[in-house]
């Protein structure tokens, strides 16, 4: 079969072959081609079944509004479901095949769904799967999502790269026929910076589809040479395959560029696609109209079309979709489509005008005050029947029938910021409404402008207003072109018949379905659209939702206006999920930061953990060790016998400085910073302003107006940003100044009893007990070079944090290590450093969960009542202060084998396992290799109290009970000897 | 969206973090206010369909905190002041 179906004309380059298949069957197309005019060019109409009653069917549009046939494209990981074959730009070896069918297009086993139909009416789901409850998920569903279906994913990793850009603009024109190609032009001659997109691959809208003349030459020769002038302006960016998807705040679009989906492979270094976020000045839309169809009986087969696009498939395509074809209109323009055929040599069997009287089309059949009640052929259009202006009924026969209900201009994008289109009965349309994007102008056919002149008028008009407000003069002559008025009587569908007559046909929504919903009172156009599905599909109900909203309207006795409509979300049209993401996608989601040591610690065999954004050293195994435990217990007694070397680098840094830096710090934490000694360091408690425990961390005064400041690893950011907010809008006048260090400082923690022969060793001053006692901190060298040094501790130990520029980070690791060699030191990570904090008493991530006060830790003390810092007052209130409230209290089990576990819930021993008898929960549990059994922090209601009982850790998860006895928090040296050592 | 940062010009609001209500500038002092005045303070807030005047940091920019005019039903913006500028005009110091 070779190109039956192609007649002469057409914007297609015939010099050319492109050889494809669909569902494994080779054809030949040529470029110019979209997927649906090649097979139609082939003589195939049927290209898929609806959603869920099978049915078969080929494209109802030539546009992106096509409801019917969507296909899968290409193969492997480059297989793409859900395209619409009248979009796709055909490229040589192209490979579709259809979807929601088995085993073929042409027999659908499915297809039973047809029979059924009385069954799967509007709200069948809803009603149908009622009971029981459990069977949804298990049962209904996945039956649903079989029989229901669209394309398959492949699972496969797509391979293709999509991009993200950045655009700005004066003046944005939203789409490229008549109108925008005006506007273009106005705004490109005077100067301003334009973009024009516009979604098809070849510029010009309806003129490349008619045989309109503009001016003295054919309206696509025209366009042709406006997209030339334009190209040729450097002010002036032509963006054909590129969708406007979406208008957002301040004059900010975002469009979609199909970079690379004509051609079978993107090329070197090209994207498959870009989402493109464009800031204009001002944006004109003129994005069109898209025409409806009428419903009547069994209007949905394939080879009935749209009037337009089957006009549009024999003048811009060279395709005449039957050889006898007939037509069904309620306006003038469906005439047009019978004019154009007729002229193209193609047969008009009959063209049935819905309206009484008026001028007959010369040498046509003109059957007026007729309707089409009903359509016959299986798998596509034989005949249709007619019931004349006298109730006579007439069988004719027809391949191909053109329908034509009006055309509604497209006000998508003009309803993004909610406001409503308006109905203009002239044209039996809804328009763009008042309150849309602010500098957004609709014009051209999206204005209800339909004619050409009105389009070309509108463009060049809007563009004129849109420079006047940037303050340019924008001059403009108009080539002469149509301006033929809009002649329709208004007819959503054809009333008398009994069977099924389409208005949504991606989702079978049918006259019927309307009907029902009206019955059962869902009669509001957003309940209509819910209950119904109408407009719900990927071509959100484009082509089919006024007919829905129509028939609603006379079902209530209420005018259209009346009844409203729903309005429109971006995307405009489907966006792929890859093009959402962009380059974030797997290991690229989310940047990596790297710690000082991570190149010595990988050299090692470190294993690594995600901290935030931070890869931490988890434990770093030794040969032969064959369980993580085995490794942690290690470094754990290692470091407790002799000394352990820890990465703390991810520990926030901020530098605060100026004569108020104490004061400063006063307000900010809990306990008081302006008494602290030069060279001390002090631990520090911030809480939120409603009084719960916000961060804590050491904080150092490095001179009398400079402290340095440390926080958590997880609120680096947002304590700086907090300290910033307090500083600028709470204490303008301050003299205090801020700067995150984080990055600035490798800083390591040394501990344990030979912490500091080990740092003598490097070290260039004196830090004896003596020179630098327990919480002292200074500025030191190593090796001459500018080091910092604090005595603090988290494991308990003897211990010190070393800080050096990060660019020396790699450098200390590898000294600390070779000078501790001689003392046996260990490298630990998280895992060991939660193991001492724990042993120790130290609060952390699983406490510091902000929903816990100060009291609840056990450091309530530390809010001093002296001065006023943020959360000190409401810290106060009743309810935080309750003798029941809940306390931190250390866990250990009664029989040293039993097993703990974070998040189990305290019971008294007895007690049934009921929320009224919750005590509290165990935040955090590791197993501590000095006590030889695991132990725990949780929070006990008046924990401080229950010291030395027994009570039950219960975990409904884990399917653990276990007796455990409640003890202090400090596990390991409560009088703090060691650190003090 | 884009907020006119008063010192950088136009920014696009991906740079910013957003706070809340501009009325957290009106800290009541802590050695005087009591319980009832911080509750009021912290939890008790406007929620207006129209011109509201909230705190937006630029967090990816030059660290400003900004007092931000926006009209919550257009999204339009209307002034953009410094929060440093507002809190001394609003009679805060030290």
């Amino acid at each position: 079969m070779s190109q039956s179906n192609r007649i002469q004309g057409g914007l297609i380059d015939r010099s050319q072959t492109f050889r494809f298949s669909f569902d494994g069957v080779a054809y030949q197309g040529h470029p110019g081609d979209t997927l649906a005019s090649a097979l139609l060019a082939n003589g195939v109409c049927l290209m898929g079944r609806s959603f869920k009653y099978h049915r078969p069917r080929g494209p109802l549009s030539a546009g992106s509004e096509e409801p019917n046939a969507l296909v899968q494209l290409r193969t492997g990981a480059r297989q793409e479901p859900n395209t619409r074959a009248t979009v796709a730009e055909l490229f040589d070896g192209l490979e579709a095949t259809s979807q929601n069918a088995w085993p073929s297009l042409r027999f659908d086993a499915l297809a039973i769904n047809d029979r059924l139909n009385t069954f799967f009416t509007a709200g069948f789901y809803y009603k149908t799967f009622m009971w029981p409850a459990a069977f949804w998920e298990k049962v209904y569903e996945p039956i649903i999502r079989r029989a229901a279906g669209l394309g398959s994913l492949t699972k496969q990793e797509d391979p293709d790269d999509y991009d993200k850009g950045f655009l700005h603009c004066d003046v944005l024109v939203i789409g490229g026929g008549p109108a925008g190609l005006m506007a273009a032009l106005t705004a490109g001659r005077a100067g301003a910076r334009v973009i024009l997109a516009d979604e098809d691959f070849r510029l010009g809208g309806r003129l490349n589809a008619e045989t309109f003349a503009v001016g003295e030459q054919a309206g696509a020769d025209w366009a042709a040479g406006v997209a030339a002038e334009l190209a040729s302006l450097p002010n002036v960016r032509l963006m054909p395959r590129t969708t406007i998807v979406g208008a957002f705040d301040h004059g900010i679009y975002a469009a979609v560029e199909r970079v690379s989906d004509h051609l079978a492979v993107p090329a070197a270094g090209k994207p498959r696609q870009t989402l493109w976020r464009i800031y204009s000045k001002r944006a004109i839309l003129a994005g069109g109209a898209t025409e409806r169809p009428i419903a009547f009986e069994n209007n949905d087969r394939p080879g009935i079309m749209l009037a337009g696009s089957l006009r549009a498939y024999a003048n811009r395509w060279g395709v005449a979709v039957g050889d006898r074809v007939a037509v069904f209109t309620n306006n003038d323009d469906g005439l047009r489509t019978a004019r154009d055929l007729k002229g193209r040599g193609v047969d008009v069997v009959a063209v049935i005008d819905s309206r009484p009287g008026g001028d007959l089309l010369p040498g046509i059949r003109h059957l007026q005050g007729a309707e089409v009640i009903d359509s016959a052929g299986r798998l596509g259009l034989t005949s249709i029947t007619v019931r004349q202006a006298n109730g006579k009924t007439e069988v004719i026969s027809a391949n191909a029938l053109a329908v034509s209900g009006g055309w509604n201009p497209n006000v998508n994008i003009t309803s993004h910021h909610r406001s409503r289109p308006e109905w203009r009965d002239d044209i039996a349309a809804f328009v763009p409404g008042a309150g849309g994007p602010a500098n957004l102008a609709a014009a051209g056919a999206a204005a209800g402008d339909l004619s050409t002149h009105g389009a070309l008028r509108g463009g060049a008009e809007a563009a004129r207003e849109a420079l006047e407000t940037l303050g340019l003069q924008a001059p403009y002559s108009l080539p002469q072109a149509e301006d033929a008025p809009i002649a329709i009587t208004p007819l959503w569908y054809v009333s008398g018949g009994k069977g099924r007559a389409w208005i949504d046909p991606q989702n079978d929504v049918t006259v019927k379905d309307v009907k029902l919903a009206h019955k059962e009172n869902f009669s509001s156009v957003e309940h209509l659209k819910r209950y119904t599905t109408l407009g719900m599909a990927t071509d959100q109900g484009k082509t089919g939702n006024v007919l829905g909203l129509a028939i609603m309207a006379e079902l209530t006795g209420q005018s259209i206006p009346a009844t409203g409509t729903t309005i429109y979300r971006p995307p405009y049209t489907p966006v792929a999920m890859g093009t959402l993401a962009g380059r974030s996608r797997g290991k690229e989601f989310k940047p990596f930061r790297l710690t000082p040591s991570h190149k010595w610690a990988e050299e090692q065999g470190g294993i690594f953990v995600e901290v935030g954004n931070w890869l931490r050293l988890q434990w770093l195994p030794k040969p032969g060790e064959t369980t993580w435990r085995e490794s942690v217990d290690r470094e754990v007694l290692a470091t407790r016998k002799s000394v352990g070397i820890c990465d703390v680098t991810t520990l926030g840094k901020i530098d605060i400085q100026g004569t108020d830096a104490g004061a400063f710090l006063d307000k900010v934490y809990a306990n008081t910073f302006s008494t602290l000694a030069v060279g001390k360091c002090r631990y520090g408690l911030m809480l939120r302003e409603d009084g719960m425990v916000f961060d804590d961390g050491t904080t150092a005064r490095m001179g009398p107006n400079e402290y340095v400041m440390t926080t958590t690893t997880a609120n680096a950011v947002t304590v700086f940003r907090h300290l910033e907010y307090v500083r600028q809008c709470l204490f303008p006048d301050m003299d205090v100044q801020l700067i995150s260090t984080t990055e600035a400082w490798a800083q390591y923690s040394v501990a344990g009893p030979n912490a500091r022969k080990l740092l003598q060793k490097l070290v260039d001053q004196d830090i004896s007990d003596a020179a630098f006692p327990y919480m002292g901190a200074g500025n030191i060298t190593i090796g001459g070079l500018r080091a910092r040094l604090f005595r603090i501790s988290f494991s308990g130990e003897l211990a010190y944090e070393v800080a050096v520029p990060t660019r020396y980070g790699d450098a200390l690791i590898r000294a600390l290590t070779e000078a501790g060699r001689e003392f046996d030191a260990v490298v630990y990570g998280t895992e060991a450093l939660g193991v001492m904090r724990i042993e120790k008493g130290h609060v952390a991530g699983g406490e510091l969960n902000g929903q816990s006060t100060a009291l609840n830790m056990g450091l309530g003390k530390m809010v001093s009542k002296k001065k006023d810092s943020i959360g000190m007052v409401l810290s106060q209130r009743e309810g935080m202060n309750r003798a029941e409230g809940y306390r931190l209290v250390g866990v250990k089990p009664v029989d040293p084998k039993g097993v703990l576990q974070a998040g189990s819930h305290f019971l008294k021993i007895g007690a049934p396992p009921v929320l009224e008898s919750d005590g509290g929960w165990l935040t955090s549990k590791v197993y501590s290799p000095h006590l030889g059994c695991d132990i725990a922090l949780g929070y006990l209601k008046a924990g401080d109290q229950k010291i030395g009982r027994r009570m039950r850790a219960v975990n409904f998860l884990t399917k653990t009970d276990t007796e455990v006895e409640i003890v202090s928090p400090h596990f390991f040296d409560p009088e703090g000897e060691r650190l003090r050592g | 969206m884009i907020i006119n940062h008063p010192i950088l010009g136009p920014r696009d609001a991906q740079e910013f973090v957003y706070l809340g209500d501009a009325s957290l500038i009106d800290r009541p002092d802590g050695m005087t206010a009591g319980i009832e005045s911080f509750h009021d303070y912290l939890y008790n807030r406007d929620n207006p369909a129209g011109l509201h005047r909230e705190l937006w940091y630029h967090e990816q920019g030059d660290r400003s905190w900004l007092v931000v005019t926006r009209n919550t039903v257009s999204h339009e913006i209307t002034s953009v002041e410094l929060a440093r500028d507002v809190a001394r005009a609003r009679g805060r110091s030290k």
